[in-house]
């Protein structure tokens, strides 16, 4: 077996703030192999959009700093490359799609400069070339016109022409590894469906491997062949996507199944089957947390898991999860499944 | 599926329609800037436009009332107020804009570089309140003081007076550009920081620069005039508003029209400049508010 494409080994990321120290990270492993869409799913603050940055190294320090941990791209840790060296890998090897496509363009630059940037700056094309492959871009991600679109600015496109450029932008190199945070968050429902669609076309033509980072399982169902669960800055679950949804072992994937509504789970009828959610928040990042950080919103909490923190193992082949529990958790999915 | 039939075209507009339309939007960027372009024309043309050398000195027909010859009068040295105060316009601007020009370039320079560097940003910002806590006037009083009296002195010590404001500006817009998400987009694409900020950061101060540098402009007008009024500005040689003025308020009580020409004169062209400043403004601020 060849090594994956990117190896994210006990990473520890903490942030040195005036009021504590915030353990945004605090060892997460995992790895992408190359062309394989790799998932990661939790709730806002568990540290999943900070994992991924740091594969860039995006992570302001000065207050974030990595007390631990590597990330290897194709056998090369990340954490120790010097800055000049990291530039030459954005882009190039590794690029990232971002949430707001609102924002995430210059609305001073036409769009085709934009594109072409990444272009002129790692494959050394002139401005003509880079523009002429910017067209070439925006033909392949479904922009209508190209030849006039590329002399248009930001403001003149919808949300989800912005976020098609936003890919164009991110796969003009042609890199190994696209990491998209939350990228169909901010646009509505059936452009969502439509920026899945040509992601997941265009990854088949590109073969690039991606990172997607979502709160939406659905989103996962669709997209990705592995799903790394995280809560609290740690991962969870990991299992294929198969596996994840037809025998989730760790209590709060569960949860983040039950807070899905099904269509037809209808309110108007007698006794309205309330929209299940976990209870509780997120605990502070701030404090050392003895035992499961999950413990105090979990139903199957016992007191073991508020004493002692329960380790990643590998329940089946291939599905990993950090729960004393986990049996009790499947066997009850199963039995309300059936 | 390539779906992309759900999006509508947006038509361009041809650029001259564009222009017309924001200039018919806007009417006080016409108004301003035609009063503007008529005061350099006069600037421009003013050896044309004098009907008497300004510097002569006739004592034989000193304090002349407005009258045919003497469109604006003569002062206690039989010179033409006309003339002055037509040559005094030219002082005037190259004094406005070079200063503006002069302020808007240091401050943008100051203004990315404490946005970025975080410990000269300490320093720097320090030094800037403490210019900014000196009444602006007074500060160019005192750097004229210490220096020559000349046009080129006066524009530099207008600057300085000028520069913490600005540099305060283009520091908040620095500051609040570097967090958008599309910096952050540039450097995940490999971008380095000089590249950022020259494609990415510089473009976008424009809009907001353009502004405060009209209103640099009128200020600086304003603060020469009084410079030269107190005989701390422009050499007494050359006609400056201010300086006719500051010579004729000895006699401004039988005299009066000697000082009134010229502050009128000041007065128009600060206003057109401010009219100007403020239509920029509001033609391009609901950008900017959509962009921030």
């Amino acid at each position: 077996m060849t090594a994956p494409l990117l190896e994210i080994d006990d990473l520890r990321l903490h942030f040195y703030t005036r009021d504590g120290v915030v353990r945004a990270v605090d060892g997460v492993t995992y790895h992408v192999k190359a062309g394989e869409t790799l998932a990661v799913v939790g709730e806002s603050g568990c540290g999943k959009s900070v994992t991924a940055q740091s594969v860039l190294r995006l992570v302001p320090s000065p207050p974030g700093r990595y007390v631990s941990g590597q990330i290897r791209f194709q056998g090369r840790n990340l954490l120790d490359l010097d800055m000049a060296e990291m530039r030459k890998l954005r882009g190039a090897e590794i690029s990232m799609i971002f949430q707001e496509p609102m924002t995430s363009l210059n609305p001073v630059l036409t769009v085709g400069r934009q594109i072409g940037e990444t272009l002129v700056l790692h494959q050394g094309m002139d401005q003509k070339a880079a523009e002429a492959r910017a067209v070439e871009m925006l033909k392949l991600v479904g922009i209508p016109e190209p030849e006039r679109r590329v002399r248009e600015y930001p403001h003149q496109l919808s949300g989800g022409m912005r976020q098609r450029v936003m890919i164009a932008m991110a796969l003009a190199c042609n890199p190994k590894l696209l990491i998209a945070d939350e990228p169909t968050t901010a646009l509505d429902v059936t452009i969502q469906a439509q920026i899945l669609d040509l992601m997941r076309e265009l990854k088949s033509r590109v073969g690039a491997a991606i990172i997607l980072i979502t709160h939406d399982l659905g989103v996962v169902a669709e997209m990705a062949e592995r799903v790394v669960v995280m809560y609290a800055g740690r991962k969870v679950e990991e299992a294929s996507v198969d596996d994840l949804f037809a025998r989730p072992r760790h209590p709060y994937t569960l949860g983040l199944m039950g807070s899905i509504p099904h269509l037809g789970s209808s309110l108007v009828h007698n006794a309205p089957p309330r929209l299940a959610e976990i209870q509780g928040v997120v605990p502070s990042l701030r404090e050392e947390i003895p035992g499961c950080a999950f413990a105090p919103r979990c139903g199957f909490a016992t007191e073991r898991c508020g004493r002692e923190r329960p380790e990643i193992e590998e329940l089946a082949p291939g599905h990993f999860a950090a729960c004393f529990e986990a049996e009790r958790v499947a066997a009850q999915f199963a039995e309300a499944a059936s | 599926m390539t779906a992309t039939a759900l999006e509508p075209t947006v038509a361009a507009k041809p650029a001259e329609g564009r222009v017309r339309r924001v200039l018919r939007r806007h009417p006080k960027i016409v108004i301003g800037g035609t009063i503007l372009l008529l005061i350099a024309l006069v600037a421009i043309f003013a050896p044309y436009l004098a009907t008497v050398d300004p510097q002569k000195v006739s004592p034989a027909r000193r304090m002349r009332w407005p009258q045919e010859l003497y469109w604006f009068g003569t002062d206690m040295m039989g010179r033409d107020v006309w003339s002055r105060t037509l040559y005094g316009t030219r002082v005037s601007l190259v004094v406005g804009i070079g200063a503006a020009a002069l302020a808007t370039v240091g401050g943008l320079a100051l203004g990315l570089i404490t946005g970025f560097i975080r410990w000269a940003d300490a320093i720097l910002m320090r030094i800037m309140d403490g210019l900014m806590s000196i009444p602006a006037v007074l500060l160019a009083i005192a750097l004229m003081a210490i220096t020559q009296a000349s046009i080129q002195n006066v524009i530099i010590a207008i600057a300085i007076a000028e520069l913490p404001r600005v540099t305060r500006l283009v520091r908040g817009v620095v500051l609040s550009l570097r967090e958008q998400p599309f910096v952050e987009a540039a450097t995940a694409a490999g971008t380095g920081l000089a590249m950022t900020m020259i494609r990415h950061i510089l473009p976008n101060t424009v809009a907001p620069l353009l502004v405060q540098g009209t209103y640099v402009c009128a200020s600086a007008m304003i603060t020469e005039a009084i410079l030269s009024f107190i005989g701390a500005g422009t050499p007494p040689i050359i006609p400056s508003w201010g300086n006719i003025m500051s010579e004729a308020r000895s006699i401004f009580q039988v005299g009066w029209y000697i000082v009134v020409f010229p502050s009128v004169f000041l007065s128009i062209t600060v206003l057109s400049v401010n009219l100007l400043g403020d239509g920029m403004r509001d033609a391009l601020d609901p950008r900017l508010a959509r962009r921030m």
